[in-house]
């Protein structure tokens, strides 16, 4: 066995690329509770400074401290960057400082160029130049193929945030890979893996050569890093520090060449955990040391950073890089995957205070131990910063060794990736059925020309006829401008590095989204319990409608209405599955705009639910602000009956909770209150009135009568 | 049989132990002059909903409720005593955890066929959330429009039923944070074997809205809503009456009983 594996227990994972192996065969469940973790070092705080006084620089300055305009980001591109290098344990940035944005036109030059002209930059013109006439991107690429009705789509909001000009991102590298057998290790497995693609050259075997091609160069490119570092990463880690920061060099690398929609990090905690147990064991780091290396590997990753326009940021509400870690879960044989390592993750948000980013998640499980249930609650009360996925629903499908990309898609690590597809408007689909392909806003014809709905008042039947041939024709027009979008990023933006720490025969995800469920869910339900009254223009079209009476709304586990919502999430589901997916991706479609929801709503006009035009959508599959009366539970059991199986890319719920509302001080009632009488006490006490006032702390402030 | 529902809370956290089905029932015959759920005073308002219907929406989201249970609040729901019963036997036919919110004004410890009603209803009600909205006498009809008595007959008859019982009293200022009055009352808790808590709530104004839309004016418009600091200080005082009474029924249990 290798040097750095000793005291490992010997398994498959030695003889094949396989980190799910090596995790099985060797990690400690933790049973017990937070009393072991340490606190900030005191170099995690001074650095902690640095970045909050760095921060402030930020804001001040607008938004953005330094780009670069020269330099094209690559794996390679810069010398090292530091903050401190005598406080960093961990170390590494995208360029060469903290807080300079990176440049990266492979996306889109516009994109890029514009990215730096709204912040009071401007691209090299030599550059612009280049990726103008010599070198194609992907956003150029895409604008070739599109044919004039996903244009019209694209510019009437019915298909949006689509990533034609940008990194799709949604692709997790098995980062840990690198740490576990060294780079020299995963290169060998790639050239393996050519050697077997077949020698009939079809165009598909081609391809896969060539990228197996561009894998191995990004891997060396890789260990280059590395050594601009100082550190040999050919080998494999040696211990935790050297786990983290391989692992983290094969993160960075990765942010190095894409800026993607979202660049998660995977599952690191258990696998990390492995070695912090071997080393403590053998006395090579303490606890505090261990914690150190966590902060500071994770104040790292909340300091990636993109160069991005006002126009996304505004999409996304903020500048947000879904930096996303799934920690915790079951595993298939029953025992839960909660490390000691788990707990240290989490314990970041109080060492160095609360953040979006990295986006800590708990793949929550009702057999999860009681103690880690409770310091998640309890982190949760504490920091609003922790997100929860159901592991119980998809272990089924994903196994135990999965995990998200952005905010709900689920993945297999290393052997699974998917097509990023953000999503087609369904509550706009609804108006284009009601206005024949017309749209609300425009006034253009958008959609096919369908008849429209001319009575004065709409019929359910009526509108839910139109309302599929409406949905079918969308699927179709959505599901081709992605086969496009996903050929060209593969051609001009393929994700080299990422791909190298994936498996050769990946499963591909074909992820596509909706907005706007909750919108048509009450739409379709107002006219069918109550009276909608259509309001025209001058031509016609129909801008506003008139509700007459009550209706079930979504979000009150109420099922005339929440089997409205499920009928439509299955029927869009099947409309996109009957189209061809590029590169055999399986088709998905996820319900989770957490935070495009407002930039949807504005694009759409009035719908039949009552919300007015401009008026926000609710966030993913949640019931519409206000609408849900029966409190949390019956709004979550709405939600939950959207089925998983027609929304594999995930369902998303937003929901927060004013303290109070969760119990008192924090905690729910489990049982009697303690009355604390202290009753061995009071048999000291006199009987009577007076004896009483005379404890006077008790009484200060009170009124006297 | 159906009741008059006001409205239903699918997530109640601070109603009873644990998460639980809250249903609030129409109707009141007191008018707390602090009363947040104006709304809920009218007899005749609310929607029917049959015990059926509403252990149908339990028993869909059960797993939630699993360390929970019940509670029926309103209005005051023993308006509706009879509904309120064949729920709780039918729930607690079924093992859920039963729990009533209220303040006892409608106790007739005198008329038999009220007795038998409560006896019926005490039978099948694992705990009785009781708001003593004022301990002395004169101040409760000033402050509800109702007589005290029954609510601190209520109080004795389900410590002799062995009811489990948690107190709750609002303080507000001017009105029962006063530490004489507090001291009282914790010196009536004392009397009583079956208190299992004690739950001392701040005055808040939230229910301000409430009255606008209902067109009512707020009484009381010039009262300033407590600190929770100061709902600690009460309930410390309320926690020394106990005590106290307490240790003179260890030391002298003739004076003291209050049956």
């Amino acid at each position: 066995m290798k040097q750095e594996w000793r005291f490992f227990q010997p398994g498959e994972w030695e003889r094949e690329i396989n980190v799910r192996s090596f995790i099985q065969k060797n990690y400690t469940p933790y049973d017990g509770d937070e009393s072991f973790l340490a606190d900030a070092a005191e170099s995690t705080t001074k650095l902690w400074e640095q970045v909050m006084e760095l921060s402030r620089q930020e804001q001040a300055a607008g938004g953005v401290l330094d780009m670069d305009t020269k330099i094209i980001s690559t794996i390679t591109s810069h010398g090292p960057g530091y903050l401190d290098k005598e406080k960093e344990t961990i170390v590494g940035f995208q360029t060469d400082k903290p807080f300079k944005r990176s440049l990266q036109p492979y996306g889109g030059i516009r994109m890029a160029e514009k990215a730096c002209a709204d912040n009071g930059y401007k691209v090299d013109p030599e550059i612009s130049e280049f990726f103008t006439t010599h070198r194609k991107t992907h956003n150029a690429g895409v604008f070739d193929a599109y044919t004039p009705e996903m244009r019209a789509c694209r510019s009437s909001h019915i298909i949006t945030g689509l990533p034609d000009a940008y990194g799709r991102g949604r692709i997790i590298g098995d980062y840990r890979r690198v740490a576990l057998y060294g780079v020299n290790r995963l290169i060998e497995d790639k050239e393996e893996q050519k050697m077997t693609a077949r020698s009939t050259m079809y165009s598909h075997i081609i391809r896969i050569r060539e990228e197996l091609s561009e894998q191995i160069r990004a891997l060396k490119e890789l260990k280059e890093l590395g050594s601009i570092y100082g550190f040999d990463i050919s080998r494999p880690a040696a211990n935790v520090q050297e786990a983290i920061q391989w692992t983290y060099f094969a993160y960075l690398a990765a942010v190095k060449e894409q800026n993607g929609a979202a660049m998660s990090l995977g599952r690191t905690s258990t696998f990390l955990d492995i070695y912090a147990e071997r080393d403590l064991k053998n006395g090579i780091f303490t606890e505090q040391q261990i914690q150190e290396f966590v902060d500071h590997f994770v104040m790292k990753l909340r300091l990636v950073k993109f160069a991005r326009t006002p126009e996304y940021n505004a999409l996304f509400s903020g500048d947000p890089t879904w930096v996303t870690e799934s920690i915790g879960g079951v595993g298939i044989d029953g025992r839960h995957l909660v490390t000691k390592m788990s707990f240290r993750y989490l314990h970041t948000l109080k060492n160095l205070g609360t953040a979006p980013e990295p986006n800590l998640t708990v793949l929550w499980s009702t057999r999860l131990p009681e103690n880690f249930k409770r310091f998640c609650a309890r982190t949760s009360i504490e920091s609003s910063s922790i997100q929860y996925e159901n592991d119980d629903l998809m272990r089924e499908s994903h196994g135990d060794d999965y995990a998200i990309a952005c905010c709900v898609s689920s993945m297999r690590i290393g052997k699974e990736m998917q097509f990023f597809g953000a999503r087609a408007n369904l509550a706009k689909c609804l108006l284009y059925a009601i206005n024949g392909g017309v749209d609300e806003i425009s006034k253009k014809q958008i959609g096919p020309k369908f008849r429209p709905i001319t009575s004065e008042y709409l019929d359910y039947d009526q509108v839910m006829e139109r309302y599929h041939d409406m949905m079918k024709w969308l699927a179709g027009v959505y599901v081709n401008s992605l086969n496009i979008i996903h050929y060209m990023h593969d051609k001009y933006s393929y994700e080299r590095l990422q791909m190298a720490l994936h498996d050769m025969n990946v499963t591909r995800w074909f992820a596509t989204g909706v907005a706007g469920l909750s919108v048509v869910a009450d739409s379709l339900s107002a006219i069918k319990y109550a009276k909608v009254r259509t309001v025209r223009d001058e031509n016609g079209i129909v801008v506003d409608y008139e509700i007459q009476g009550d209706f079930p709304k979504y979000g009150n586990d109420d099922d005339r209405v929440d089997q409205i919502a499920v009928e439509i999430v299955h029927a869009f589901m099947n409309y996109i599955k009957q189209n061809h997916c590029y590169r055999g991706g399986i088709p998905t479609t996820s319900i989770l705009t957490i935070t495009s929801n407002v930039v949807y709503g504005k694009a759409t006009g009035s719908t039949p639910d009552g919300r007015k035009a401009g008026q926000a959508f609710a966030p993913g599959a949640n019931p519409m602000h206000t609408r849900d009366s029966k409190g949390a539970i019956s709004s979550l059991a709405s939600v939950a009956k959207l089925p998983f199986s027609d929304a594999q890319d995930g369902i998303s719920n937003t929901f927060s909770i004013i303290p109070g509302a969760l119990g008192k001080e924090d905690q729910l009632f489990m049982g009697d209150l303690d009355l604390d009488l202290n009753l061995d006490g009071s048999l000291e006490l006199e009987c009577g009135y007076n004896k009483s006032c005379s404890i006077p702390n008790l009484m200060a402030g009170l009124d006297r009568e | 049989m159906t009741g008059r529902i006001h409205s239903i809370e699918s997530f109640g956290t601070v109603d009873g132990p644990g998460v639980r089905l809250v249903v609030f029932l129409q109707g009141c015959p007191m008018r707390c002059l602090y009363c947040h759920n104006p709304d809920t005073w009218k007899m005749n308002g609310g929607t029917e909903m049959s015990v059926d219907e509403i252990l149908a929406q339990y028993e869909k989201n059960h797993v939630f409720y699993e360390k929970g249970g019940i509670t029926v609040t309103g209005g005051d729901p023993l308006v509706q005593i009879c509904f309120v019963t064949e729920l709780f036997e039918a729930a607690k036919s079924r093992g859920i955890h039963t729990c009533l919110d209220t303040s006892g004004i409608l106790f007739r410890p005198d008329s038999p066929e009220v007795l038998r009603q409560f006896d019926r209803l005490a039978a099948v009600t694992d705990l009785v959330l009781l708001d003593i909205k004022h301990i002395d006498p004169k101040s409760h009809i000033e402050l509800t429009g109702q007589k005290l008595d029954p609510v601190l007959a209520f109080a004795q008859y389900l410590d002799e039923k062995s009811v489990s019982v948690w107190i709750r009293h609002v303080v507000v200022p001017g009105i029962t944070y006063k530490q004489d009055l507090l001291y009282r009352l914790g010196r009536f808790i004392g009397t009583l074997n079956n208190v299992k808590a004690l739950d001392v709530l701040p005055y808040h104004d939230m229910g301000k809205g409430k009255y606008k839309s209902l067109g009512i004016p707020y009484p009381l418009e010039k009262v300033k809503p407590l600190g929770k600091d100061k709902a600690l200080a009460a309930r410390q005082i309320i926690l020394s009456g106990i005590r106290d009474q307490r240790a003179c029924v260890l030391k002298q249990p003739l004076l003291s009983s209050h049956k």
